[in-house]
């Protein structure tokens, strides 16, 4: 069940949209962060509250790289593999994470803390080769680079956790 | 220092955007304040017009003539959609100018709203540019808290106001139609005009499509008037600065404002620091993944739409990935592939079929299992990209079809020698 709090916010934002569908994905990512993905309930959810068929919201979380109708890690890693990252070696970044991670790609670790996924260009070429996690950009990796990350999220995990 | 005038870069500084009072000391908002109220609507347009902006997010239609395409006496609300979703390959140049100047784009988009009555614009930005997405929501509240935006802007009765539309996150959302569609929460699929979205847009409302950088370049217009604009191009046709983002093999790969006209070997060479010692210039894309390659022969072309045009290519997004010797070119072209590939949105044969197809011939040759005849069968795969409802498809062909006008001989010898020449795999 989504909390009281969360279903309010996403209902007013709903409601002062053009169009409650304009806020289809909007609704997605929130309600993707509390359950950690697009479940079958948040799929319900989500259709309930912006008017739409299940199936028509199926539609749009299927076609889109950043929404997940299948469980993912708490961080969500998108290796960019497109042409300038393909040049700087981004197949070096994905063989890192993988064997730091013991993780494939489309894989998620044991722990369930990390997802490893491709993606098409994320506009840093400049900074090539490059990531997401969890839309924030990292550019210029090297494997030390990699390592202080991952270090630092595994850290803010546990504290999550222990808090 | 670059040697040309810094136009949309001009209040860029490092790592930090410029806020508002920055840019309001920078002549910021002054377009604004002499036009919402003061002069009639049309004159915003007349001004673009005569200033000859074209659209800067790959097409290069005219700005004022898309406003114009709005029917005088057709429907209420309108809307402006403002492409931020710069999904095309090596090009950054939107997330930079948000970057920089965010309240630059800000302006634009109202003066914009202005010209052909719109009340509401919705900036779409892709889920990579999360950080721009933030910066603009700030700033959107500050230029409200100035009487920038919203209700009758600076006491007059134009009422306009804007909001950031977070995508999913898919390339063809870029697409003008299927970027409205996106927006409505609808299956992004192109849809095929007519009716063109500035008669049946949004909501069946009129609805204008507009790149930011395009935008951003509206207050200095109307500021500083269209000689002023015209004179700061190189060429002898062409208007305005334009922002080129330069990747790949260079030393300092990099957003760069220069004129429109200006040579493409002086933006390498000069301003993205030219190649690394022991790289030897091979072949460009001039403007991002769906413009065809450039070669040597054309290293000192004027980067401007009729003079790439005038030598079989296009200025697309002004992206430049440059590419030396030792890169294949072949596996370049594999990669590009399998982007548009995986990004078609699978409404149509052409795109859907096509171009697994096209990659998988590609992907054969690369790995030494490529075949004479694939050759034909690639060029006539290319040619029925055209069938296709969108861009997309004739898009990502462009560069298949170059590599075999250009650089047949490399192709040749993959099939050949049964491997990559440039790599052992």
């Amino acid at each position: 069940m989504l909390p009281d709090e969360l279903k309010k916010l996403l209902s007013e934002r709903i409601a002062s949209a053009e169009d409650p569908r304009e806020q289809a994905v909007d609704a997605m990512f929130e309600l993707q962060s509390y359950y950690g993905y697009m479940s079958d309930e948040a799929m319900t959810e989500a259709s309930g509250l912006l008017g739409m068929t299940p199936l028509e919201l199926e539609e749009l979380a299927t076609f889109y790289d950043h929404i997940y109708r299948e469980p993912v890690g708490r961080y969500v890693i998108h290796v960019c593999d497109s042409a300038i990252c393909w040049m700087h070696d981004h197949l070096s970044v994905v063989d890192h994470i993988r064997s730091q991670l013991n993780v494939e790609v489309g894989g998620t670790t044991a722990d369930g803390l990390f997802t490893l996924l491709p993606v098409c260009c994320i506009g840093y070429c400049d900074r090539a080769p490059a990531m997401t996690i969890n839309r924030r950009v990292f550019g210029r990796l090297t494997p030390e680079k990699i390592d202080r990350i991952l270090t630092r999220l595994k850290d803010q995990a546990q504290f999550a956790e222990t808090e | 220092m670059s040697k040309y005038p810094l136009v949309l870069f001009q209040n860029r500084q490092p790592n930090r955007i410029a806020t508002l009072d920055e840019y309001r000391q920078s002549s910021g908002y002054q377009a604004l304040e002499d036009f919402i109220g003061k002069r009639p609507p049309g004159e915003v347009t007349a001004r673009i017009g005569e200033a000859g902006l074209r659209g800067r997010g790959g097409a290069g239609f005219p700005a004022a003539k898309k406003w114009l395409a709005v029917p005088a006496d057709g429907a209420f609300p309108r809307y402006l959609a403002v492409n931020a979703d710069e999904m095309e390959p090596g090009t950054f140049k939107d997330r930079m100018l948000i970057h920089a100047d965010p309240h630059l784009i800000i302006e634009g988009m109202i003066l914009a709203g202005y010209a052909f009555a719109a009340s509401k614009a919705f900036i779409f930005v892709r889920p990579s540019y999360e950080s721009s997405a933030v910066i603009l929501e700030t700033e959107l509240e500050h230029a409200r808290h100035a009487g920038y935006l919203g209700r009758n802007i600076l006491g007059s009765e134009f009422s306009f106001d804007i909001s950031v539309h977070r995508s999913g996150g898919r390339y063809i959302c870029g697409e003008g139609t299927a970027l409205l569609n996106a927006l409505m929460g609808k299956r992004p699929n192109p849809t095929k005009p007519p009716p063109y979205p500035t008669l049946k847009g949004l909501w069946d409302r009129p609805t204008v499509v507009n790149n930011i950088e395009t935008l951003a370049n509206i207050p200095h217009i109307l500021r500083n008037g269209a000689e002023w604009f015209k004179r700061l191009a190189l060429s002898r046709e062409g208007m305005g600065t334009k922002l080129y983002c330069v990747s790949g093999r260079v030393n300092n790969p990099g957003c760069f404002e220069l004129p429109i006209g200006i040579r493409l070997s002086e933006i390498i060479d000069e301003f993205a620091g030219g190649l690394p010692a022991g790289s030897e210039f091979k072949a460009c894309l001039p403007g991002g993944a769906s413009t065809r390659y450039l070669t040597r022969e054309h290293y000192d072309v004027e980067m401007d739409f009729d003079t790439l045009a005038a030598v079989g290519n296009r200025l697309g997004t002004a992206a430049i990935m440059v590419f030396d010797r030792k890169t294949c070119l072949v596996a370049t072209t594999l990669n590009l592939l399998q982007f548009f590939a995986r990004e078609s949105c699978g409404w149509c044969t052409p795109c859907r079929e096509g171009l697994p197809y096209i990659r998988d011939l590609l992907w054969r040759i690369e790995y030494g299992e490529g075949r004479e005849e694939f050759i034909p069968m690639i060029r006539e795969m290319c040619k029925f990209s055209w069938n296709s409802y969108c861009a997309l498809a004739p898009g990502a062909t462009s560069p298949v079809e170059s590599l075999l006008t250009y650089f047949e001989d490399e192709v040749r010898e993959h099939i050949s020698q049964r491997k990559c020449p440039y790599n052992a795999h």
